[in-house]
């Protein structure tokens, strides 16, 4: 067991913080959008190899060769100086990482710089009303007319599809070929005449997602990544960068955090609640719960840069464990406040601009989207434990 | 940065792990847990060097650390195998070796020789039937729930925490055996009648260490525990039949594995960390230590529970066995304090209580 990173990190970490001593201060408050704050801190992020940090120059990142401790400590100083990281997305997470793996040379040159940037905004195009955590059943169809492909079909959840330049699109392109060999991976401009977009708002009272309607909309033949058929692969690619992203246990131990100073300034009839036995012994569950997952961290972390170490169900577990975590630590919140913890939008006595119900809220779509737990618990049981799937049901033709 | 056991640690764990499956296997405990005798086994652990691992180098001992105390400690949990590693190969070797002046006692202890149970009840969570108090270095009083039905001395707190050895033979102590549902370790009723008590140490802090280790312990022991009850529960799941599938197939049974295995996943970070707290993080020490025993304790009674219900009604059964561990986890839990009681102890470290 050996917790240090050692010197030559330990210098790494005192640059950083140097530079966030230097420039945080230029830190976007609320990083919107093409803002133009927010595009020269994304710029600056870059170039000090903050973000993009290993994606090769030529196509616009920092060009540094993977190291997964260094990224950890970027991602622990900014996570504690409260400092902007960067911009996130379904373009920047997801995509990118893919085209690198697959894309072709010109898609690369094409796509990634303006992506990682900011200028190039995505959605993403998979689920669809009848293909939820059955993805592959999906029926959005792409059929070849001459030099380009014709999308007809629906899908949902398309996060910031109205704020998009660009989606990335799961389309059935062989349609008598098995579920799974019968989709393909499509790149397209959000103009293309045919696409509507219809607003979907989420129990949070915001208008994130959206349902998209695709109706005779002409792709170019070549704006596809991997071959015809190949798209579920791609997919898979993709979604194994989406659960790696989430359930950062820093993010969590910072809103622990939040949570201790709320217990100590909310009262009830004049006592505090971190003086309520009750309530202190559900924040200590949490906190029990919470380190848990920091050291389960830990472990996945070393297995990454030692070989030999297996944490595969270490690593297996996060998404399940840590999304209802974090559901369950901002549902504490809401029970410390009481009434209080209800208040909302315009309510003046709404404590953190109502962060703690919005988090509570979107902590449940998480614990949803991105495969649900039940999907979790079927993945760990599978290929964790070793136990076989459910015997399949063909549809009766 | 490495987070993990190293290879010495994995040997340790495979060598413990291997006289385990040999000679401590499920027939074995239960000889013992119908009245058997657990010297054998000890002994076999003896020639391991396993009460020898926290005793220093000087006094004769390995001079390891509480990690490695912890992998041995998951191992016995795993095998649910009774001895009194516990107290004469942890929570002993760290008061004595701590104090100093015991070099004997230690020498005995790091060759199997000598036996030292526990009995801080005094000083974590007294009950109505309990008390110890001291006058002029004679024990009155008695202690309940100590640990180890053969141990040649005790270790005995007092609500001060403070620290003193008593020796079973000594004409004041009675000692009655009190049975509970965990029968594969025995705990007896101390009965201090001007009892000649030996100061260990009148600092709280090593009565602290003391517990701290003890508490990991319990909390590794839990681990292995419910690791077994996990492996059992699938391994029977997939062997199962029911509705001409095997109930592994369904998505209830299959469900109830996956959140095991997905609380108990990160129970072994928390071990290993805490265990690795207690030796190089002081400052982190105690707050892990309460947590892990709490957490673990949390877990092992879900997994206790869904693994049983796993295996329907064989589960229920004294023929299948799974029970010894159920029991396990359940007497993990209460020993060296409840988890409500543990919490309130980390809210109270971090001053928030």
């Amino acid at each position: 067991m050996d917790l240090s990173f050692g010197l030559e990190y330990e210098e790494f970490r005192e640059e950083v913080k140097v530079f966030i001593t230097e420039h945080g201060k230029d830190s976007p408050r609320n990083a919107a959008m093409r803002a133009p704050e927010t595009l020269a801190w994304q710029k600056l992020l870059i170039e000090n190899g903050y973000t993009a940090r290993t994606i090769p120059k030529e196509y616009g990142g920092f060009g540094a060769k993977p190291d997964i401790i260094r990224s950890r400590i970027i991602a622990e100083e900014f996570a504690e100086a409260r400092i902007n990281t960067g911009l996130g997305g379904q373009g920047i997470s997801m995509l990118v990482p893919t085209l690198l793996e697959m894309g072709t040379e010109e898609q690369k040159q094409t796509f990634i710089k303006p992506t990682i940037e900011g200028e190039m905004v995505w959605c993403q195009g998979y689920s669809e009303p009848g293909a939820g955590s059955d993805l592959a059943s999906l029926t959005t169809s792409a059929v070849l007319d001459g030099d380009e492909w014709v999308v007809n079909g629906q899908k949902i959840w398309t996060s910031t599809a109205h704020l998009a330049d660009w989606i990335f699109c799961l389309v059935r392109t062989e349609p008598d070929a098995p579920k799974h060999k019968g989709i393909s991976f499509l790149l397209f401009d959000m103009k293309t005449p045919g696409i509507e977009i219809r607003p979907l708002v989420d129990m949070t009272g915001v208008a994130n997602f959206n349902e998209t309607f695709y109706t005779d909309v002409r792709v170019p033949k070549d704006q596809i990544v991997g071959q015809r058929g190949e798209g579920w692969m791609v997919a898979n690619a993709i979604l194994g960068h989406e659960r790696d992203s989430l359930g950062n246990p820093n993010i969590t131990l910072g809103r622990l955090n939040a949570l201790i100073e709320l217990m100590k300034t909310e009262t009830v009839a004049g006592e505090r609640m971190i003086d309520n036995p009750v309530y202190r012994d559900r924040l200590m569950q949490i906190q029990g719960r919470v380190m848990a997952m920091q050291f389960n961290d830990l472990r996945v972390l070393s297995s990454r840069i030692n070989q030999g170490q297996d944490a595969s169900l270490a690593r297996m577990i996060v998404k399940l464990q840590g999304t209802e975590l974090r559901h369950d630590l901002e549902g504490l919140a809401i029970d410390i406040m009481g009434e209080v913890g209800l208040s909302y939008e315009d309510n003046p006595h709404t404590r953190a601009a109502g962060s703690w119900q919005s988090q509570y809220m979107y902590y449940l779509g998480l614990i949803i989207g991105g495969g649900t737990s039940q999907i979790q618990k079927n993945i760990i049981s599978e290929r964790g434990l070793g136990m076989p799937r459910e015997p399949k049901v063909e549809k009766a033709s | 940065m490495r987070f993990g056991l190293s290879e010495e640690q994995v040997l340790l764990e495979d060598n413990v792990n291997r006289f385990l499956r040999d000679h401590v296997a499920l027939d074995r405990v239960r000889e013992y847990a119908e009245g058997g005798e657990d010297d054998a086994i000890w002994q076999g652990l003896t020639e391991l060097g396993i009460p020898a691992l926290l005793v220093p180098e000087a006094q004769g001992g390995v001079g390891l650390a509480p990690l490695d105390a912890a992998i041995v400690a998951e191992s016995l949990g795993y095998h649910v195998a009774p001895g009194p590693f516990l107290g004469s190969a942890v929570m002993a070797p760290t008061a004595l070796a701590h104090a100093g002046g015991f070099d004997q006692e230690l020498a005995a202890l790091a060759s199997g020789e000598l036996r030292i149970g526990i009995a801080l009840g005094e000083a974590i969570g007294r009950r109505l039937d309990a008390n110890v108090s001291v006058n002029g270095g004679k024990l009155s009083g008695s202690s309940l729930f100590a640990f180890d039905d053969k141990a040649d001395a005790y270790l005995v707190a007092d609500s001060n925490r403070h620290l003193y050895l008593v020796q079973a033979d000594d004409a004041g102590l009675t000692r009655n055996a009190l049975t509970t549902v965990d029968k594969s370790r025995r705990t007896v009723e101390l009965t201090y009648n001007g009892v000649n008590g030996q100061l260990v140490s009148d600092n709280p802090v090593l009565f602290n260490a003391t517990l701290d280790i003890g508490r990991v312990m319990l909390a590794a022991d839990t681990l292995g525990a419910a690791q077994a009850m996990i492996d059992q529960a699938v391994a029977y799941a997939k062997q199962r039949e029911q509705f001409n599938r095997p109930i592994a197939s369904f998505q209830a049974v299959k469900h109830m594995c996956a959140e095991m295995a997905a609380s108990l996943e990160p129970c072994r970070s928390m071990v290993w960390f805490a265990a690795h707290a207690l030796a190089e993080l002081p400052d982190e020490a105690r707050v892990t230590a309460c947590h892990t025993k709490a957490h673990l304790a949390e877990v092992g009674k879900f997994v206790a529970k869904t693994a049983t219900e796993v295996h329907g009604g064989m589960g229920f059964t004294d023929l299948l066995g799974l029970h010894y561990w159920f029991k396990r986890c359940g007497s993990n839990r209460q020993w060296l304090g409840a988890p409500e009681l543990i919490r309130e102890e980390a809210a109270r470290l971090q001053g928030l209580a």
